[in-house]
């Protein structure tokens, strides 16, 4: 069974990824802030990582970039998901080394054909 | 709904579309009819099939005929048929067609235009490696609503999100306001228009490939053999027919062979023998 962390500083956007994806077949861990979600690729790295943009703390463009950096940290799938939905954003994430971009509002569907879309499915 | 009503409305669409409407798919036509009645000015949707059986008027069963089509669609919809493309056709007509020469792309269920231009962005990665040929896509519905969305080329949020991978959004849209736009210069090589797919084929000419996907499953048998058997004689001897996931030429037509370990990719029987590409 794949892995999947999920970053987001709202429980309750946590709480409907998490149960999409362990439909999915993912096992899942929840981190409310990029430097949570630092600590928890330095411990066990996830397969794939659901991530917010918009964080306090540690944005997740932030933990991106450090993430990138960790050893091993070339190795999880990132998917944003996040209610930046322009063109600047987006361009920025895929420099950062994000593999697929999600504009929220999301549903199963669109979760189902990014983490597609990604390989991880 | 009573019975007579029922199939007063299946032997309408099967004239118009050939649609089959299967007592099964009874729950469609309230969702689906609902609004016509309303703007219609009768009290449901019985009242208004009541109204199309006693007075015949042909632009009220064309709406309800629209209404009843499915244009579900999204960009790379099962993904293979796309690789297929990329990987067996476009090499293969790269290789035996002049160069310069336009690929003649067939999309006869088009819908809201994800599959043509899905194919026009693949002949756009592709280029480098197609020796000079380029495509030229006919894009046909029954339906003008779909077309005229696909002729915009405007999608939403959720629309671009299903099927297509960031890094061609990216590359091939522009915001446009709550929409995406897509690049117009893909919409060069695509021409839109009107078609049913029951009416003769002989103005459309010959084409390379033929996407008719996830269409002939709402027909007859008989009606999905003649339209096979009249799509090979609209096919190059060496062109290529996609269909659905869940459709076949099996049973159906003898003018088609399935490309064995290719899902849903058939040629013609009587193919020629090909250059290597």
């Amino acid at each position: 069974m794949k892995n999947c962390l999920v970053v987001d500083d709202s429980r309750v956007i946590r709480k409907v990824a998490r149960r999409i994806l362990e439909g999915m077949e993912f096992d899942c861990d929840e981190a409310a802030d990029g430097a949570q979600a630092l600590e928890h690729c330095r411990k066990t790295m996830p397969d794939a990582i659901l991530l917010d943009w918009n964080m306090p703390v540690m944005s997740g463009i932030d933990f991106l970039r450090a993430l990138r950096k960790e050893s091993g940290g070339d190795q999880p799938i990132v998917v944003f998901c996040t209610t930046e939905n322009d063109m600047g954003h987006i361009s920025e994430a895929l420099r950062a080394g994000a593999n697929e971009y999600i504009m929220k509002p999301f549903d199963g569907d669109i979760l189902n054909a990014k983490f597609a879309e990604a390989g991880l499915v | 709904m009573n019975t007579e009503d029922f199939a007063f409305l299946v032997q309408m669409l099967k004239k118009k579309s050939g649609h089959v409407l299967s007592p099964d798919k009874g729950y469609l036509l309230d969702s689906r009819l609902s609004p016509i009645a309303r703007r219609e000015g009768y009290g449901s949707v019985e009242e208004l099939v009541r109204a199309m059986r006693t007075r015949p008027n042909e632009g009220l069963n064309w709406q309800v005929t629209e209404a009843m089509t499915t244009n579900e669609t999204f960009f790379f919809r099962d993904k293979t048929p796309f690789e297929l493309f990329k990987t067996e056709v476009i090499p293969h007509l790269s290789a035996n067609r002049r160069p310069g020469a336009k690929a003649k792309i067939w999309c006869a269920a088009a819908s809201s235009g994800q599959e043509p231009y899905s194919i026009a962005m693949i002949a756009k990665e592709e280029a480098p490696r197609m020796n000079g040929m380029n495509v030229d896509i006919l894009a046909t519905d029954i339906s003008d609503k779909v077309l005229e969305k696909a002729k915009t080329g405007l999608y939403t949020q959720f629309e671009v999100q299903r099927g297509l991978p960031v890094q061609l959004l990216v590359k091939y849209f522009e915001k446009a306001g709550d929409l995406w736009r897509i690049d117009p210069s893909l919409r060069q090589n695509i021409t839109f228009r009107k078609f049913n797919l029951l009416e003769n084929f002989r103005t459309m000419g010959t084409f390379d490939v033929i996407f008719c996907r996830n269409v002939l499953i709402y027909f007859d048998q008989a009606t999905k053999s003649d339209i096979l058997n009249r799509l090979s004689q609209a096919l190059a001897p060496d062109g290529y027919l996609f269909l659905g996931a869940a459709e076949t030429v099996m049973g159906l037509s003898d003018a088609f062979a399935p490309v064995p370990g290719k899902r849903g990719l058939y040629v013609r029987k009587d193919r020629p023998a090909a250059k290597v590409a």
